[in-house]
């Protein structure tokens, strides 16, 4: 396959002008366009938010659009910027999206593309087959998230710890409650039974026998 | 074989490679980082890396933080060059609250961006060297590298986790004394650098040892995700200072340099040539920002009242200060629903912040893209077949930085 960047030994030197024909080639309304005569209905909510455009599809297409970007001529949607998921509890049937980041290098487009899946059976297939970046992405969603990458190769915790029984960045875990008084954790200044900074070990504080002697009074 | 000398015990598996543990605490690791190397001999035959060592769970705790408080986390990504994620990060609030930042602010920002990536990119090459044997090198730069944090001090006060800026702009006008801190880093730093360049680029020992370890291709690369020096160095010229201008890096002249091969002696030429690039832009911006004369000097944020605090002055003095100040400071300002995705060109390739609002006071969501963690993946495909001691020198050259990692 002959890659289609200039892959120079020298320097590349930019210019403004350059930069104006490669953000214009590529619009918005044609992907759209291309994308409805492709999937037709199945693909939905097109939006462009604060430039880039957003859309939706079935979870059981996720890998026939994102080929369909990838191979098709005009598209060249290549390079994958970003995976991860977000969690709309509210949503009955569809909790969790997963969120593609999508650019084409060569015509400088970006968009975004989701699948929304049920979070009681959170199936999703996986893109490692399209980019070898997926594969630490998609283990950092199913990490957090706990959506099911089929077809993974190696789909196990990444950053946390391989015994952690639950997907912590789900909404029914929410961070805890900095003002409670109920917990022992005594060595960040809450509750505790050894009384650190209480008057029991008299860590800065006045000991029994000393009491009397306040403001220098000999007694 | 022939002869079995060594009696094994019954039940055990005859095995013919060796399994090494590099890390979590290694000195070579340069972080906290495993990577469980198994051997034949001394040729690397599979890697299998563990990482989350430091995993601090940032983007859970954005959840419940109003905008201006998630800029010290994002200090803690890549430490390295604190700045290029603060300002990614105010440039994403600003592009979800549709701020336009005055061109003083943006020439301040570059100035600022691009000290933090020569400091960033001076650690990556100088460990290099030290991985292949050179301390000299590491420890002459680093005298350079403590100026760069001595301007850093003046304008915000701290050196590592910098926390530098606001949404808007800055919290207050650089000082004299930080002009002439970076006058003198601009005089004084060309030279040393060169040196820098003597006494590796043409050096025997550290070309052998850099030469072809580590090398992947234009196209393994992007299907990687790599990103920045890396990407660059394997000949694709992406770059998105000049791919999605921001901060107004558009007024600027400067090259994106890329090699060819993509092995650690051209992710070190990248580098040391965008070293060079910085300083140009460093050099062009502190000029624009001294063309700015009278009241145009003064200005150094955007008029954002919802979001930078007011004057102390007027605090103290006015009514609507006040309020605002305290609701700033409360985090009691509800911002506008969206999503945005915006990246910057961090020190190690494209630093992005995808922030979900729903229209509620701190953000729904907030996923960093960390460009380390992305390519680290690829550590495997990139020693396969190398040597032991190619292991050590691809992990340094690869830049790879253990916070922006685990996230």
């Amino acid at each position: 396959m002959v890659w289609p960047f200039r892959i120079l030994a020298e320097h590349f030197r930019f210019s403004n002008s350059q930069i104006f024909k490669l953000i214009m080639s590529l619009s918005n309304e044609y992907i759209k366009q291309k994308l409805s005569e492709k999937f037709g209905e199945q693909v939905l909510g097109f939006e462009e938010s604060y430039g880039m455009l957003s859309f939706e599809a079935p979870k059981e297409m996720n890998l026939k659009v994102m080929n369909f970007l990838f191979d098709s001529d005009d598209l060249k949607f290549r390079f994958l910027t970003d995976l991860c998921a977000v969690h709309y509890p509210d949503q009955k049937g569809k909790e969790i999206a997963v969120v593609y980041h999508l650019h084409n290098l060569e015509d400088n487009v970006r968009l975004r593309f989701k699948v929304f899946t049920d979070v009681g059976k959170p199936d999703v297939y996986t893109a490692t087959g399209l980019f070898s970046s997926a594969n630490w992405m998609e283990r950092e969603t199913y990490d957090f998230y706990g959506v099911n990458f089929i077809g993974h190769p190696n789909l196990k915790r990444i950053l946390n710890v391989d015994e952690m029984d639950y997907f912590p960045m789900r909404k029914e875990f929410p961070l805890e409650d900095q003002s409670r008084i109920d917990k022992d954790d005594e060595m960040f200044g809450r509750g505790g039974t050894l009384g650190f900074g209480t008057e029991k070990t008299g860590h800065g504080t006045l000991i029994e026998s000393d009491k009397g002697n306040i403001g220098g009074e000999i007694v | 074989m022939s002869e079995q000398h060594i009696k094994l015990p019954e039940g055990s598996i005859e095995k013919t490679t060796t399994t090494l543990n590099l890390g979590p605490t290694h000195p070579a690791t340069h972080g906290v980082m495993q990577n469980i190397l198994e051997l034949d001999g001394e040729r690397i035959v599979s890697t299998e890396q563990t990482i989350g060592y430091i995993h601090r769970a940032f983007e859970k705790i954005a959840e419940r933080r109003p905008l201006y408080q998630i800029t010290p986390l994002t200090d803690r990504l890549n430490y390295c060059s604190s700045p290029i994620n603060n300002m990614g990060w105010h440039l994403t609030c600003e592009k979800l609250l549709g701020v336009k930042t005055p061109k003083r602010v943006d020439y301040l920002r570059i100035i600022i961006m691009e000290l933090a990536r020569i400091s960033d990119h001076l650690i990556c090459n100088s460990i290099v060297g030290v991985d292949s044997g050179a301390y000299t090198g590491f420890l002459y730069v680093m005298q350079y590298r403590e100026l760069i944090y001595e301007i850093y001090e003046e304008i915000c006060g701290s050196r590592l986790t910098t926390n530098i800026g606001r949404i808007g702009g800055f919290e207050r006008n650089f000082n004299d004394i930080a002009f002439q801190k970076i006058e003198k880093f601009l005089k004084e730093y060309p030279d040393v650098q060169r040196e820098f360049e003597k006494l590796f680029t043409r050096n025997r020992i550290f070309m052998e040892r850099t030469i072809g370890a580590g090398p992947i291709s234009a196209e393994r690369a992007l299907n990687y995700g790599f990103t920045g020096p890396n990407l660059r160095a394997a000949g694709v010229d992406f770059d998105v200072r000049t791919q999605n201008p921001y901060s107004s890096y558009e007024d600027f002249d400067f090259k994106v340099p890329v090699g060819t091969t993509g092995d650690c002696y051209d992710r070190f030429l990248v580098r040391n040539e965008e070293i060079w690039q910085s300083l140009s832009l460093i050099e062009q911006a502190y000029k624009k920002v001294q063309d700015f004369k009278g009241a145009d000097a003064e200005i150094y944020h955007a008029d954002v009242p919802e979001y930078y605090l007011p004057d102390k002055k007027d605090v103290y003095t006015k009514m609507e200060a006040l309020i605002w100040h305290f609701k700033i400071i409360m985090g009691e300002i509800d911002m506008p629903k969206g999503e945005v995705y915006n990246s910057v060109e961090g020190a190690n390739g494209e630093l992005g912040f995808y922030l979900v609002s729903d229209g509620s006071r701190t953000p729904y969501r907030l996923h960093f893209r960390r460009p380390c963690f992305i390519y680290y993946q690829a550590y495997e495909e990139l020693t396969k077949g190398a040597m032991l001691s190619d292991a050590i020198i691809v992990m340094s050259s690869l830049n790879l930085i253990a916070g922006e990692m685990d996230g």
